[in-house]
């Protein structure tokens, strides 16, 4: 690195050659505009609107892609800079203008922010693509091609972060389109015989498009509708993920940590009940601490693989079906505390169980798709009803005039509110991994198949000294692996940090027991639900949020929360009821 | 004397249009080379003969004539970088014409035929482009630095040159190169061709010597027809520029719209797209231009943004043909009306 004197605006300012014109000038409090960049990928200067005018060069430069090189003079306020700048985003506004006047995401559009910011005029010239595709992948994420601008993040986000490799660029010049594979027309010799590729519903096209012509498939619209609805009880219900990520959307810092909000929030929006998902976390993590502990012990389907993510279950379901038997069994939290909800709270309440509407506010577009899995329907009735994402959420409030900053703090419902600061880490990649051996090695140390089954020997009990921290799991590497002892036993296990990672683990399956995936860079804190942006810095930000919820926690490992126990002693008597709120299977998708 | 002092002593200048200093690029592979590891020390060599830009025909004839020393020149420059391989990046209809010539000619050599993909068009005869159709990317422009000469194919360094530049160096080894070129005239003339001349003519002695001068008024347009720079007859005793093409129009025979329209139309379809002002600043040139009423402000805007902004090189040299046009020859369109 070497320091180099450069002038912005005659301002001398002293910077690293390694930095951009960009960085430089936001460092120094001269906000350069963009869309194409995004810090989670490498620079594609396609946009064109950073533009700056740097002596002795014959054309303008774009900041983004530019590095800082010494006696470097930059102006970022001439009048070419700003025609150019301004031109370029009329030019992309003209892409992307056709749902203008009914997109709810106006609410915090950065295209509309640059033409207010600029003073530019968005109809300059004619809405151009206003006849384009919108690509629906299931009932998760939709790609619509009338909005796009063409900066090709969506496709950095699949093929190059993801490695899932289902979005394609077709055509070229004004014709060209993102569109997915399946569309993938053109001379059959040409192509090489690729493998069959399928989306896994994750978002992260979504939550890495400035523009919004990636999101989720919108569903706040049926929560709004079924909120009128006065002959049902609707409950809300929310991810650990979102409380620490949702403040964001209204301008508060990252990582500020608000479940009060989101409860108070939930129940001004109409909703009659609402409850934490860090309770279903904490049954999760007993019934899979149970089930790796019987796998273990039995040998057989190793490594268990977790199937918390949506995401990660569907690519096993396409892409590696003969690993349907390694995935847990066990629900997801969502699931299972909706589960709960619609039996174990429901008979307490005596509500009809169909009268009762669950909606989960969740921090993924997967979860849309997992709610809508036939195989977890309980007595013929789907767990969860709808799944709005955190954006989804955010803009329900803003559209109610909630002044979400100013909301006083409550505390979820009753019976299911109960948690521990394990079920909180699950919205952090390695969080159910720690959590789940958290439970594992107390019921190892205790001798116990069950948490559910009380401790036959007390002196075991006495003397147990199950650990909390497993910071082997924790952290932003792609792959975290760690040989844990516990209670003479050695587990094997590693963590995927996002599905971009996975192919090394599946070739060496052998050497784990134990190995947890999240599709979403960082976990669910970096989901395709979540606010934009959503960079490595802010991720960061919303994971440290988490883990500091879990240290300041009275109860820290899942089988010390009563409740939850309680719930799962009430299921363990309703025999088939058990199977059907605790455990689902798997099939193998084309 | 070695090779590089040879290239220098002679001059040579990149025939692929930007005459760029042939000794330059050599000596920056080679030092990009040096400065990797004894390990990693790969590096490649490719002739670009994608020949894409209309109204240029020269490199197709030297391939057709003197291929051998085309090929010469390449070998000397795998000699001189100890390259793994060589590529001659091939025009689809020069394959079909020449391929199996060129492959008798490449027998047991480290050179091998890659021909540009037929849908690859006038964007895929840049030379970052041309990495992407190799190593089987959408073909399109990369983002510079890093340039091709440290980090081309596959990562490494990599040396570009034009057919005509490998056949002057193949010459100048030899101490034949005689400071000539090839040109390529077409157009409203009577004796159109690719012709071997001094390097140093001026467009006017250059139609003079054959015999092409017009005796009708008219406007040539130097450097390639579509992105050519457009000059009237008053402005021709200037050397000739880019891949060294002339194409004469007839003022009376052609329609100023018309002739604007094919530029436009031209550079709407080889767009890569990649970026804003390129991909919707040609979209929108086109539309202004077409309707009745001509918003000349926006459309000069559009031209210098386009100019000043774009990604590569092909969004600056689409606005030469049409600025060069309406300021030398439009008004002469004018005066006489």
């Amino acid at each position: 690195m070497k320091k180099v004197k450069i002038k912005i605006n005659n301002q001398e300012i002293i910077c690293s050659s390694e930095q951009t014109i960009m960085q430089v000038a936001h460092d120094n409090g001269i906000e350069l505009p963009n869309l194409c960049f995004h810090p989670d990928f490498s620079v594609k200067a396609n946009c064109r609107i950073c533009v700056v005018e740097i002596a002795g060069r014959k054309n303008l430069a774009t900041s983004c892609s530019t590095k800082a090189e010494d006696g470097m003079e930059i102006r970022t306020d001439t009048e070419r800079v700003k025609r150019s700048r301004n031109l370029n985003i009329e030019l992309i506004f003209a892409e992307h203008i056709e749902k203008c006047p009914s997109c709810i995401w106006r609410v915090n559009c950065k295209l509309l922010e640059l033409a207010d910011k600029y003073k530019i005029e968005i109809t300059k010239f004619s809405n151009r693509k206003a006849k384009r595709e919108i690509y629906k992948f299931a009932n998760a994420v939709e790609i619509d091609g009338t909005q796009c601008m063409d900066c090709r993040n969506c496709l950095e986000a699949c093929n190059n972060l993801q490695k899932i490799n289902y979005l394609k660029l077709r055509g070229k010049g004004i014709n060209q389109e993102v569109v997915p594979v399946s569309e993938e027309s053109g001379f059959s010799f040409m192509q090489k015989k690729a493998d069959k590729v399928d989306c896994i519903y994750c978002g992260q096209c979504a939550v890495h498009c400035p523009v919004g012509a990636a999101q989720e498939q919108a569903h706040w619209q049926l929560v709004e509708k079924v909120l009128r609805d006065k002959s049902k009880v609707i409950v809300a219900q929310f991810a650990p993920s979102i409380r620490v990520s949702i403040g964001e959307e209204f301008g508060l810092e990252h990582g500020k940590i608000m479940p009060g909000q989101v409860v108070t929030a939930l129940r001004q929006l109409g909703f009659n009940y609402v409850f934490d998902v860090n309770f279903g976390a904490d049954i999760t993590t007993m019934v899979e601490a149970e089930e790796l502990l019987k796998k273990i012990k039995s040998g057989s389907c190793l490594p268990m693989l977790t199937s918390c993510c949506p995401a990660w279950v569907k690519y096993i379901e396409f892409y590696r079906p003969d690993l349907i038997p390694n995935l847990t069994t066990v629900r997801s939290p969502q699931m299972h505390i909706a589960g709960f909800i619609k039996t174990y709270w429901a008979e307490k309440m005596k509500i009809e169980p169909k009268k009762i509407v669950v909606v989960s506010v969740m921090p993924c577009t997967a979860k849309k798709f997992e709610a809508g899995r036939s195989e977890l329907k309980i007595g013929g009735n789907l767990p969860v009803d709808y799944v709005i994402t955190t954006r989804e959420l955010a803009w329900l409030i803003k559209k109610n005039k909630i002044d979400f900053s100013k909301l006083k703090p409550a505390a979820a419902d009753n019976p299911l509110c109960a948690s521990s600061g394990a079920a909180a880490i699950y919205g952090a990649t390695g969080g159910v991994m720690e959590s789940a051996l958290r439970t594992a090695e107390y019921l190892l140390m205790t001798a116990q198949d069950s948490v559910c089954v009380g401790v036959k020997d007390k002196n075991k009990l006495k003397l147990c000294n199950s650990r909390i921290e497993f910071k082997q799991v924790r952290g932003k590497h792609g792959i975290k692996q760690a040989l844990v002892e516990m209670a003479g036993k050695k587990l094997r296990i590693a963590v995927v940090n996002g599905i971009g990672n996975i192919a090394p683990i599946l070739k060496q399956l052998k050497d784990y027991d134990y190995i947890e995936v999240m599709a979403c860079p960082d976990g669910c804190i970096g989901g395709g639900g979540q606010p934009i942006p959503t960079t490595a810095a802010i991720r960061k930000k919303r994971l440290e949020a988490l883990y500091k919820i879990d240290a300041k926690s009275k109860i820290r490992r899942a089988h010390e929360n009563k409740e939850a126990a309680e719930a799962l002693k009430w299921i363990e008597r309703k025999g088939r009821l058990k199977n059907q709120v605790l455990y689902t299977r798997y099939k193998k998708r084309k | 004397m070695d090779i590089l002092s040879k290239i220098k002593q002679a001059g040579l200048v990149g025939r692929g249009g930007a005459d760029f200093p042939v000794v330059k690029k050599w000596s920056a592979v080679a030092k990009a080379l040096a400065d990797k590891d004894a390990g990693e020390r790969k590096c490649y060599v490719i002739c670009n003969s994608a020949e894409g830009e209309p109204g240029v025909a020269k490199d197709g004839y030297i391939l057709e004539h003197f291929a051998d020393k085309v090929i010469d020149g390449m070998k000397i420059a795998i000699d001189f970088l100890s390259a793994e391989k060589g590529f001659i990046y091939l025009n689809y209809s020069y394959n079909k014409k020449l391929n199996k010539k060129l492959t008798a000619l490449l027998k047991n050599s480290k050179i091998e035929i890659f021909i540009k993909p037929i849908n690859a068009g006038y964007i895929g005869g840049e030379e970052s482009a041309i990495l992407n159709a190799i190593e089987g990317k959408k073909i399109e422009p990369r983002l510079k630095p890093p340039f091709p000469t440290t980090a081309g194919l596959w990562g490494c360094p990599t040396l570009i040159n034009n057919v005509e530049t490998f056949y002057n160096v193949s010459l100048a080894t030899a101490n034949q190169y005689a400071n000539k070129r090839f040109y390529t005239i077409t157009g409203d003339c009577p004796n159109e061709g690719v012709y071997e001349l001094q390097d140093n003519l001026t467009i006017e002695k250059l139609l003079n010597q054959t015999k092409n001068y017009p005796k009708f008024i008219f406007f040539a347009q130097v450097g390639g027809n579509a992105s050519g720079e457009v000059l009237n007859s008053s402005q021709l005793k200037r050397p000739v520029s880019g891949a060294g093409s002339i194409v004469v129009y007839s003022l009376t025979k052609n329609n100023f719209k018309k002739v604007i329209k094919n530029w436009l139309d031209f550079f709407i379809n080889e767009s890569c797209g990649q970026c804003a002002p390129c991909r919707e600043g040609i979209y929108r040139l086109n539309e202004i231009f077409m309707k009745e009423k001509i918003d000349w402000a926006l459309f000069n805007n559009l031209l210098d943004n386009l100019s000043d902004t774009s990604f590569c090189a092909l969004g600056g040299s689409a606005t030469i043909p049409i600025k060069s046009f309406m300021k030398n020859v439009y008004p002469q369109i004018y005066k006489k009306e």
